[in-house]
Formats: C-alpha cells, sequence, structure tokens
C-alpha cells in the first residue's frame, strides 16, 4: 500500500509539470495584456512598457517559464500583478470560504441523495423510485443560477430567513457561518443530489440482485441490515468516486455560486485574475486545482480498499 | 449514536446562541455597507486611472483644490493663495492643524512631492509641469509655484475632479516611483483604510478619521466641508448586479453606487429605495477611429463617420431609458460651461447619402473597418453592434470583432495594421469630469505618438491646446474652445454618442448625498 501511494504521488509531478507548462503557454498565447490593464486609458506607450518591463514581461517567454519555474521550486509562487499580495496570501485567504461550501455542499448532498437513492432501489419501479428519478432529471436539467435566484427570493427575500449573500468566516461565529452557508450549498447540493441518487440507484439496484443478497434474506436478516449493511457497502465504490470526483470540483470550480452569493473564494478569485490577466495567479490557482483533483483522487482509490477489501494495491 | 448527535446538536446551538448574542456589541457604531461599480484591486490613485481607485482615493486622500456643486474651484487644503500681477507666482498656505493619519502635520514639503508625482502621470499635470520654472517650500504650511509663462491649469489642475486627481500623500509615499505602485496608504482625508481589513474580491474597509480637520464651510461637491458622519464604511465585492439589488432590497447593504439600467424598475418599486442622480453631467460614450492605419488616416473618412453615426440610437441600445440619457451635439459636455454647439450643424444625424459621398471622394475601396466590440461590460456592449448597423448604412463595411473587455485594452494600444492584430476603431466611455475642456479630454489629444491610443496627429490642434492651457479668461476659453471643436470637424479625432446618468440606489435612511463628479461619502448619515 506504501509503495502504491509513494508511487502515485511520483506520477502526480509529470502531471503538474505538464499542467504548468500548458497554462504558462496558453496564457502567453490568449489575447491581453496585464501591462494595459494596469495602466488604464490615460497611459502613453511609454508607460505601458515601463510596467511590462516592471513586471518582467518584456523577456522572453523562456526566461519567464525559468524564473517562474525556479521560484516554484523554492516554494514561492511569487506576487500578484493585481492584489499586491503573494499569491500563497491571497491562496489562503480564499480557500476557507471554498473549501467550507465544498464540504457543507457535499454533506447536505450525501445526507439526502444516499438514502434517496437506497429508497428507490428498495422501491424499484413503484411512485416513489419515479420521484426520486424526475428530481434528479430536474436536478440535472435547471442551471445553477436559476436555482439560487429561486432559493433567494423565497428565503431571504421573502421569508427573511437568511442573509441575500455574503460569507461569514468561521471564527466570527457559527450561526452566522451557517446562517450564510446555506442557501449557496443547498443551491450547488441539487445537482450533487441528482447526481448521488442516480449511482446510489443504480449501484444499489446491481447489489440487490446478487446472490448473497438473497442468501441474507434466506437466512431472515432484516430488510434494513440487509440493505445498509450489505448492499450498501458493496455498492459504495461508484458512489465514492463520484462523491470525490464532486469535492473536487467544488473546490475548482463554484464559480456561479460564489459569484451569485457574492462569497470570496478560489472561483471568484480564478475569475478575476484572469479578466485582469494576473498571470501568476491564474497559474498558481491552476496548479492548486490540478493538485486538489491528483490527491481527490489518490484519496478515491485508497477509500475503495475500505469498502470493497478485494480491492488490493 | 443518538446521544452523540444530541450532544453534538446542542453544542451547535450554543456556539450559535453565543455568536448571535454578541452581533448587538458589534454594531455599536454606524455602518454603511455599498456596492460599488467595482472591486478595488489597485489602491495608487496616481498610478492608475481607473475610476473606482479615484473614488478610493477621495476617502483617504484630500486635495489642495477641489471642484464645488457649481463647478467652481476651491480651495481645500489650501487656507489662501495669492497670484502676482503678472500671474507668475503663486504662493500657497495650507491650512492650519492638517494632519497625515499616522498623526503627523502635513507640511507643504509633502504636498510638492505629491505634485510632482501626480504631475509625472496626469495628461494635465505634465502640461502644467511645461509651464512651471520651480516649485519651492517657504516655511512649513507655504509654498511657492514659479511659471515660465502664465497658464489657467494651475489652480484648475490642482482641483481636477477626476482620474488622475491630485491627491497629496506624505512625501516619503510621493516620492515613490510614479510607475511603480505605493505601498503605504496613509492620507488626510476624511477617511482611513483599514489594511488589515482589505480583502480584494471581498471588501475594503474605511473608518473615520477622527482628528480630520474639515473646512467651516459646507460641503459643496468635492469642496467645503468634509464631515464624516458614519464611523465605518465597507465597500463590498459583489459581482452579480441581480444579488446587489436583491441585498438592497433585503437591507443587508445601504448604497448601490451604479446598478445597471435594466434592475431599476425593481429598486423603483420598492419604496423602502430611493434613486439618486448624484452627478448630472453623468457620462459619455466615445467612438475611436485609428487615425495610423487606412481607412481612418484619411480625415475624409473620418469625417464621413460623423455624418453617418447619431446618438439616439446607441443612448436607446445600451441606456433605454430617457430619464438617463440625452442627446449632446456639444463636445464638451452639455451643462458645463465649455458647452457649444458651434459646427455641429448637420452632424450626429445619421446623414447616410453624406456620409456615403464623403466616402466616394475619399476614395474608400471597401475594405473592412475591424470594429472592436466588448462583450463582459454591461454599459459598452451593445455600442459595438449599433455603430456596425449605422456605418454600413453610411457605406462603410465593417467586420466587427468581438472579445471581453481586457483583450479591447490590450489590442487597442497596437498600431499594427489589422492583419498583426491591429484595429480601425473602438467605444468606451468617459466620466464627463474627464472631458470638460481640450486639455482635460484624453481624445483631442493630437501629438501623434505622445497621444492616446487612435493617435492622431495635428499641429493646428495642438496649437489651439496649448492656446487654451495658456488662457486664464473663461471667456476667452471659451472661444477657444469653440475653435477647438471647428478643427475637431476637420480632423475628427473621435466622435462623441451622447451623455448618460447612473443614479445611485440607496436605502430611505442614508442622507447627505452630495452632488459631485465622483460619488462621496462624507456629509452622508445613516439613521
Amino acid at each position: 500500500m506504501l509503495g502504491y501511494i509513494l508511487r502515485r504521488l511520483l506520477a502526480t509531478i509529470p502531471v503538474l509539470l505538464i499542467v504548468a507548462v500548458l497554462v504558462f503557454l496558453m496564457l502567453r498565447m490568449t489575447p491581453g495584456d496585464p501591462a494595459a490593464v494596469i495602466a488604464g486609458d490615460n497611459a502613453s506607450t511609454a508607460q505601458i512598457a515601463a510596467i511590462r518591463a516592471k513586471l518582467g514581461l518584456d523577456q522572453p517567454i523562456i526566461a519567464q517559464f525559468a524564473i517562474w519555474a525556479g521560484n516554484l521550486l523554492q516554494g514561492n509562487l511569487g506576487e500578484s500583478f493585481f492584489f499586491k499580495k503573494t499569491i500563497g496570501e491571497l491562496i489562503l485567504g480564499r480557500i476557507e470560504p471554498t473549501l467550507s461550501l465544498a464540504v457543507f455542499t457535499m454533506a447536505i448532498a450525501i445526507c439526502v441523495a444516499i438514502p434517496l437513492g437506497v429508497l428507490a432501489a428498495y422501491k424499484h419501479g413503484s411512485w416513489i423510485d419515479r420521484v426520486v428519478m424526475g428530481f434528479s432529471v430536474l436536478g440535472f436539467s435547471v442551471p445553477v443560477f436559476v436555482i439560487g435566484y429561486l432559493l433567494i427570493y423565497v428565503f431571504a427575500i421573502t421569508l427573511g430567513w437568511f442573509p441575500v449573500q455574503g460569507y461569514q468566516p468561521i471564527s466570527a461565529g457559527f450561526g452566522g457561518f451557517i446562517q450564510r452557508l446555506t442557501l449557496p450549498a443547498v443551491t450547488l447540493s441539487v445537482i450533487y443530489i441528482a447526481l448521488i441518487a442516480r449511482m446510489t440507484r443504480a449501484s444499489v439496484l446491481e447489489v440487490l440482485s446478487e446472490d448473497y443478497i438473497r442468501t441474507a434474506r434466506a437466512k431472515g436478516q432484516v430488510e434494513r441490515k440487509i440493505l445498509f449493511r450489505h448492499a450498501l457497502k458493496n455498492a459504495a465504490v461508484p458512489i465514492v468516486t463520484v462523491v470525490g470526483i464532486g469535492i473536487a470540483l467544488l473546490i475548482g470550480g463554484v464559480v456561479v455560486t460564489e459569484s451569485v452569493f457574492a462569497i470570496p473564494g478560489l472561483g471568484r478569485l480564478t475569475v478575476d485574475a484572469v479578466l485582469a490577466r494576473d498571470y501568476p495567479t491564474i497559474q498558481a490557482v491552476i496548479l492548486l486545482f490540478s493538485v486538489v483533483y491528483v490527491a481527490v483522487n489518490l484519496g478515491i482509490d485508497l477509500v475503495y480498499c475500505l469498502f470493497d477489501p478485494r480491492i488490493r494495491y | 449514536m443518538t446521544l452523540r448527535w444530541k450532544s453534538f446538536a446542542v453544542a451547535a446551538a450554543l456556539l450559535a446562541g453565543s455568536s448571535l448574542a454578541g452581533m448587538p456589541t458589534a454594531q455599536a457604531q454606524t455602518t454603511m455597507k455599498v456596492v460599488m461599480h467595482s472591486d478595488v484591486k489597485i489602491v495608487d490613485p496616481i498610478w492608475t486611472t481607473a475610476y473606482i481607485v479615484r473614488n478610493h482615493g477621495y476617502m483617504i486622500y484630500d486635495t489642495l483644490f477641489a471642484l464645488d456643486d457649481k463647478g467652481e474651484v476651491k480651495p481645500q487644503m489650501v487656507e489662501t493663495f495669492t497670484e502676482s500681477p503678472d500671474k507668475l507666482t503663486y504662493k500657497f498656505t495650507l491650512r492650519d492643524g492638517l494632519l497625515w493619519h499616522d498623526g503627523k502635520p502635513v507640511t507643504s514639503e509633502d504636498c510638492i512631492a505629491s505634485i510632482k508625482r501626480w504631475s509625472a502621470r496626469d495628461p494635465i499635470g505634465q502640461k502644467l509641469m511645461t509651464f512651471v520654472d520651480g516649485i519651492t517650500a517657504d516655511d512649513a504650511r507655504s509654498f511657492t509655484v514659479k511659471l515660465k509663462s502664465s497658464t489657467g491649469l494651475l489652480i484648475f489642475g490642482l482641483g481636477k475632479p477626476s482620474s488622475n486627481v491630485p491627491f497629496m500623500m506624505p512625501k516619503r509615499v510621493a516620492e515613490t516611483d510614479p510607475n511603480t505602485q505605493i505601498s503605504e496608504f496613509i492620507g488626510s482625508g476624511p477617511f482611513v483604510l483599514k489594511t488589515d481589513e482589505w480583502k480584494p474580491g471581498d471588501k475594503i474597509v474605511y473608518t473615520k478619521f477622527k482628528d480630520y480637520k474639515p473646512r467651516a464651510e459646507p460641503a459643496s461637491g468635492l469642496a467645503g466641508g468634509k464631515v464624516a458622519k458614519i464611523d465605518r464604511i465597507e465597500w463590498l465585492a459583489v459581482s452579480d448586479q441581480q444579488q446587489a439589488v436583491n441585498a438592497l432590497l433585503a437591507g443587508e447593504i445601504d448604497m448601490i453606487e451604479q446598478p445597471s439600467f435594466d434592475l431599476i424598475p425593481l429598486l423603483k418599486a420598492d419604496k423602502a429605495i430611493k434613486l439618486i442622480d448624484y452627478n448630472p453631467l453623468g457620462l459619455q460614450y466615445t467612438l475611436r477611429p485609428n487615425h495610423t492605419i487606412k481607412p481612418f488616416d484619411n480625415p475624409k473618412i473620418r469625417q464621413a463617420l460623423t455624418y453617418a453615426l447619431n446618438q439616439k440610437d446607441f443612448l436607446e441600445a445600451v441606456v433605454g431609458n430617457p430619464d438617463y440619457y440625452k442627446t449632446c451635439k456639444a463636445m464638451f459636455i452639455c451643462g458645463s460651461p465649455m458647452a457649444s454647439e458651434k459646427g455641429m450643424d448637420g452632424l450626429l444625424e445619421s446623414n447616410f447619402n453624406k456620409s456615403k459621398e464623403l466616402l466616394k471622394e475619399a476614395g474608400y475601396d471597401g475594405t473592412p473597418v475591424v470594429l472592436l466590440h466588448s462583450t463582459d461590460l454591461q454599459t459598452l456592449t451593445n455600442l459595438a453592434p449599433v455603430a456596425k448597423q449605422l456605418m454600413e448604412k453610411g457605406g462603410f463595411k465593417v467586420d466587427m470583432q468581438s472579445s471581453d473587455w481586457q483583450s479591447v485594452v490590450a489590442r487597442r494600444v497596437r498600431k499594427t495594421p489589422v492583419a498583426d492584430g491591429g484595429w480601425n476603431a473602438m467605444l468606451t466611455a468617459w466620466v464627463s469630469a474627464d472631458v470638460l475642456n481640450p486639455v482635460m479630454a484624453g481624445f483631442f489629444n493630437a501629438s501623434c505618438d505622445k497621444a492616446a491610443f487612435g493617435w492622431p496627429c495635428d499641429e493646428q490642434m495642438e496649437k489651439l491646446r496649448d492656446d487654451f492651457a495658456r488662457e486664464t479668461d473663461p471667456a476667452k476659453q471659451k472661444a477657444i474652445t469653440e475653435a477647438v471643436q471647428m478643427r475637431w470637424r476637420e480632423v475628427v479625432t473621435h466622435v462623441h454618442l451622447g451623455q448618460y446618468t447612473v443614479p445611485i440606489a440607496t436605502r430611505q435612511n442614508i442622507s447627505g448625498i452630495l452632488t459631485a463628479a465622483a460619488p462621496v461619502f462624507w456629509n452622508l448619515e445613516k439613521k
């Protein structure tokens, strides 16, 4: 197992290197000049050139890459062109809202979707199954911002139960933290509830037709135990995959929800950085997202062993 | 297991309760939450011309002079000033008791360094410095400016209301290279920047500067007594306009600086909200041709633009509500002292036949004009499609190329042919406070390579602008302005596409909003 983990960790190095090179090259090929953005409307060509020189953008691409890669190897992600902060500080300041939103969203999704999926599988073909699958289709089909605005209208503006927007760190009070995170997390969870419920239903249905389930029933095991101890555990591998990938996606891509609910997370940082052509920030954030994906994938593979002892590395 | 969950729920409820119980104490001071038109990422108002940074500047810095609500320049940090009979020597004395936010006194040396840094970046500052022989400190509170020849730009420039505003900074800060951003944010204005709470992408926080010494006069525009009546002001970064409106309707925020036009009916329908037109001069839309490459290197083809286009179509497409726009043929902003319609007869009326006639006379060969279209700024997005349609009706062939605004910004500084990434025309907007006369208005600068993107090149226009800079008599300045407008008709540096205003939306409990060229937060009260 330890050897497997080490091999997987070593395998991430070329992945990250390829991502780093691709992101670096793509940014330089994209139209847009950070110096012109920074300089503003009244700037002369000379002033823009001076800013380019100051940022090191007048150097050949290979030299720019070498400097960036050198700093990266020393653990220095660089400084943002615009925010006048180190990238490390920027990311640290933005990671809490994104992580909180991702964890809260997945917690809601898991708590709702898995029982629903199991129930739909158990009541296969009944009206309950049809309702759950109907909700699942709806969850996939309705865009996140529509659900967001709908929830805001009902629960924030009409009923006044939750704030419309904003984020409060957990250090400023747990009540406010949960209150502000609820609507965005519920909004985001809809699609994951749909996804996980479908996956759970399909996996549990498959397992329910296995011989060992029939044996358990023949031995007189109660249905609840059969469902949750035998069927669900054996159906868990694809569910874990969906949950894991879901967390990675949430960390890397909750741009719309963060924008709608004004949550200062990594998604909005990425969009702001892209619009401002803030190369160092974009490079660092995309690298971070790659690391998250790799780590989550590794985590998923390791968790498989817990649910299915037949899997060995 | 059940017991454990119950314990967790009790603990969570206690935590939530304790955090909520703590809230009233934290809100004892008056706090105002505002959604501005953009997030503040840069905080050096001399380094960038971005309007959000100018607005930030007005929070923490003060100016030597300032524009009042009648458009007149009044002393601000300056207590008295004298002008020699030959108008070549000006002596300024600062008000007594002015302090920086770190408690140190404001000195004349600080102001001299600030003027020098500002003038290195700002077009009016640069022009002003061509008249200045020297600036010297007489004592801690007084300094003298000696001119080579007289100019109306000195007092006007020091009271310039919009980007770049000559904000005063401590000498050690103002001595920062003008091409490098400052790293210390100490002003002498009515509010203090809370650097520890500034989170780009989330919020920027200002608190009242308790030792600020306001002028005795009542507040008027950007001038007069700047009395901060609210303890804490938070500018929140809410990128979604609908969400900003929702937050205002729900009372979570107190103000939106620039609500989008399509959401204004929602705000108007709520009695708890009021809309205030704080800047009646508003903004001006502009089409800028690139003078350095075909076809707009030919003045006759640029003249065709002034016949093909009209203002109403643009304003209806972008603003839509006639309460918030007006057509105005005067180049220098209707409602301001230099406004005149001289020389504008027959122009901007979509006379397509005349446009085609001029194109024919100029030998326009039908080469498509590359028109840059920005797609991500709500206030600009609809301009290019209207321009394309009107230009095509006027005989042009138009290749409208769409991209995000930052790509337009990067591309517009390229002088290369269109095949190599160049461009022929682009559209933008100016705050009227930046377009009040021929020296201020950047698009009238016709000094070839030294001019702003588009690079017009016309000696006569430059001579007229110099004449304006030298003149101190307002009546004669107006005459020069009209001459500029007549020359513009020949060279067509750019085409103005009408004026519009954007109201501020606030909750009814906010009062004291001042009529000014920029949104300011002194004088505001929250009940």
